[in-house]
């Protein structure tokens, strides 16, 4: 097809996919012997995981090869920046789920018991709660320790990921690396910040529907927060081995949006699950 | 598009043998064709699911089955109708025809496309392995409510997680179909010139991937709530059984136009096919479009009226619903407005797709009836529902979908299928089904409740005109399996174009269509 002027893209057939299912088929398998407590189902959500890590390494590495070696072009460029856009999209809509959990107890379903006077008579509508059958007192999070110290890391890894993509767009290199260490640092302190305060948490996911929204928006957005760390450490690997130029670095500019969605996901965590 | 990058990697010219081809295919084609079985397989399966429904209502009392298995039966059916065979047929229509129609050689992310379709598989094992685990399938209707849905056995933590790969595949399907019509048009061919079909998907694609991600949400924190001592549903700790029901919603209400604006883009490009003029009102069809996606997102509490909701939200969801009906509407009349005074005939697509405007307008009218809050607390829950929604999803839907595979057959396969077995399948279909549904009306009105395999015995006489018509209809479908099979093995040869009134793109490429559509990309004036 050297007669192929505009330069279409299409890949060759691939096996990465069919792995991928497999993998997520025995990740589902596997979980659902592991929450019914019958035999095989650590051992088969290991083997699940495995296959699914060599499927990301051969698919990404496919993908990178293909990138590096200059075969896509701007179309394929722009396509990348649609589905990156439309894929943080939906993750927006999958936060948004647990946001409506969280204010819908908030403002519905709690003060709706509190008027229940014949089921809970001493019930009294208040946030956090865990509800009138849980009567045990919680120490609920405060939001200016570790919280507000965990805002000031992401908002200041948000600068710093943007000063390191002026440094690749400049060619400037060591600017680069050196601010995707900085941010990748900063996501890894997050995180640990983010397990000490699970580890001396005085509730848990079953503390009523204060403690499963708080656990399930956090870890969540701590689970969006590796994933967001694991692209920037393969955006610093890929940069030592001298990938990208200033022209083009889509994967880096994805991975820097990602990583400014999760910003902004944890600003409205800590203004409405910590603070207010 | 930049002409200097000659990055023309078309490397698979000779796809590989056999089973490895169809597992690694990254070809638009093949891969529509993996979703179009998938889709037929699932259909008949669920269908005698159905069947088994209606022969256990075909007499009061306990015939064939227990109480739980009906249950399990019903659920099942739904699930798999819905994400098993609407929804992928559906996405198999948008990957054979969304390149053709806007000149592209494939969809933007090829990989992507297959991976979308290989998760679905996986998901139809989880579902119908979840038959035979101890409690067997979830048996808490498609809609699986809490505090049912906490209380059951190992199958619902498998539907759950069926439910998860058939939202992830949505996703990556929708986003890859988004991109394709965004990025990969032809030169000239502009929005506003796009055929009806790919305007309807552009939007259905916007609205999978606003609301695949919040039924995730849902059935991620029943997992919770079943393993992991959350209380989101429940109200001890605070949470709310109706919390599901609004976030399932907000799902759910979208979810019934996904699985009906493609079904309005192929009528759309059915219609003035066969009636030999343009599409009526083409601006304000992608207008009324958009407008029906826009607004599906507020109406979902009409599903719960009976729930115990303050009169103002009453009041907002029966009227946000009803003004739905004037895009729907808009619509009818543009399919009339074509057919005024054009030159029509009547082959098997054109009589689905007349058929599709009769019947889903009775659906969309039961609809009506449903939105009136006063109404809907005497219907809620009864056969009235289940005639309302068979007529908007199998008349409207499924029937679409036949329109849509007699139409483009002879594109897929380079072979005419035989007209007169397709209009007897038209034929029995059609009867078939207003024999097994119309009844329904009545026995709702009536107050027969839906979900439940008893009944009292004044129901009778409908319910088994009811189960002979669902026999009728379901073995009418097993001629709709012989013309397929009949139109790949051979038949007359069709030219590239062989309906005299087409004109959208995919009919200037030969019939069967080549492996790679367009590798150049057509200039559309």
């Amino acid at each position: 097809m050297s007669e192929n002027k505009q330069g279409y893209y299409v890949p060759t057939p691939s096996i990465w996919p069919i792995v991928g299912s497999l993998a997520l088929l025995s990740l589902a398998i596997g979980a659902t012997l592991l929450f019914n407590d019958l035999k095989g189902g650590l051992p088969m959500l290991g083997i699940g995981f495995a296959i699914l890590v060599y499927m990301l390494f051969g698919w990404f590495g496919t993908v990178i090869r293909e990138s590096e070696s200059g075969r896509y072009n701007r179309q394929v460029d722009t396509s990348f920046r649609w589905s990156m856009s439309w894929f943080i999209f939906s993750e927006v809509m999958f936060f948004s789920a647990f946001f409506g959990a969280l204010f819908y107890a908030r403002v519905i379903s709690v003060p709706m018991l509190a008027t229940q006077k014949l089921l809970w008579p001493n019930f009294v509508a208040s946030w956090p709660s865990s509800g009138p059958y849980l009567t045990n007192a919680f120490r609920p999070m405060q939001a200016w320790g570790i919280p507000a110290i965990n805002t000031l890391i992401l908002l200041t890894s948000g600068a710093t990921l943007t000063w390191a993509h002026w440094g690749l767009v400049k060619n400037n290199r060591v600017q680069l690396k050196l601010g995707l260490l900085v941010t990748v640092l900063l996501g890894l302190s997050f995180v640990t910040l983010q397990a000490h305060e699970y580890l001396h948490a005085a509730f848990s996911l079953s503390t009523g529907v204060y403690g499963c929204t708080f656990f399930m928006l956090t870890g969540f957005h701590g689970l969006h927060v590796m994933l967001g760390t694991t692209m920037l450490i393969v955006m610093l690997v890929r940069s030592l081995k001298g990938h990208f130029t200033p022209e083009h670095h889509f994967a880096f500019e994805a991975a820097a949006w990602y990583w400014h969605f999760v910003d902004v996901v944890w600003l409205l965590l800590f203004i409405f699950v910590y603070w207010l | 598009m930049d002409a200097t990058a000659h990055t023309h990697d078309l490397g698979h010219e000779h796809p590989p043998k056999g089973i490895m081809r169809w597992l690694t295919t990254t070809n638009h084609k093949d891969i529509g064709t993996l979703y179009l079985w998938f889709s037929l397989i699932m259909f008949l399966s669920a269908g005698s699911m159905a069947l088994m429904i209606r022969a256990e209502l075909f007499e009061p009392g306990l015939q064939f089955f227990q109480p739980d298995f009906f249950n399990q039966l019903t659920t099942l059916h739904g699930l798999l109708m819905i994400f098993g065979a609407i929804m992928p047929a559906f996405v198999g229509f948008a990957n054979w025809l969304v390149p053709m129609m806007i000149g592209a050689p494939d969809m933007a992310f090829a990989r992507m496309n297959n991976w979308s379709f290989w998760l679905l598989p996986p998901a139809a094992l989880l579902l119908l392995g979840s038959f035979f685990v101890p409690g067997g399938a979830a048996a808490a209707g498609w809609t699986l409510y809490p505090p049912l849905s906490i209380q059951m056995g190992m199958g619902m933590d498998m539907t759950i997680f069926a439910i998860h790969l058939m939202g992830i595949s949505s996703i990556m399907g929708s986003i890859n179909i988004i991109t394709t019509i965004l990025n990969l048009r032809a030169p000239g061919m502009s929005l506003m010139k796009m055929p009806m079909f790919v305007w309807t998907w552009l939007i259905t694609a916007y609205l999978l991937i606003a609301v695949m991600p919040v039924l995730a949400g849902a059935v991620t924190m029943l997992l919770t709530d079943r393993h992991f001592g959350t209380h989101f549903f429940n109200p001890a700790g605070g949470g709310d059984p109706l919390m599901y029901e609004h976030i399932f919603w907000f799902f759910g209400h979208p979810e019934v136009y996904i699985m009906i604006l493609p079904a309005f883009g192929i009528v759309s490009q059915i219609i003035p096919t066969f009636a030999r003029k343009p599409l009526f009102g083409y601006a304000s069809m992608v207008y009324a479009t958009a407008s029906i996606a826009i607004l599906s997102f507020t109406v979902w509490a009409h599903h719960m009226f009976t729930v115990g909701m303050p009169a103002a939200g009453q009041l907002f969801f029966m009227y946000a619903t009803m003004l739905i009906a004037v895009p729907t509407g808009v619509k009818v009349f543009n399919w009339v407005a074509t057919m005024w005074r054009g030159s029509m005939t009547f082959e098997t697509p054109m009589l689905f797709a007349i058929a599709f405007v009769c019947l889903f307008t009775i659906g969309g009218f039961s609809g009506l009836v449903l939105a009136l809050v006063p109404v809907d607390i005497q219907l809620h829950n009864t056969y009235y529902v289940v005639a309302h929604f068979h007529y908007v999803l199998f008349s409207g839907a499924a029937m679409s979908i036949m329109a849509g595979v007699y139409f483009w057959l002879p594109k897929w396969t380079g072979h005419m299928y035989d007209e007169r077995l397709g209009k007897l399948h038209f034929w029995t279909t059609t009867i078939a089904f207003n024999i097994t549904f119309f009844p329904m009306h009545f026995l709702g009105l009536a107050g027969m409740p839906r979900r439940i395999p008893d009944y009292a015995l004044q129901f009778t006489t409908f319910n088994q005109v009811a189960s002979v018509g669902a026999f009728l209809l379901g073995m009418s479908q097993l001629i709709f399996l012989v013309v397929v099979l009949k139109c790949i093995r051979g038949g007359k040869k069709a030219p590239s174009k062989p309906w005299e009134g087409a004109d959208s793109l995919e009919w200037t490429l030969p019939s069967p269509a080549p492996y790679h559509s367009f590798q150049t990309p057509p200039v559309v004036k």
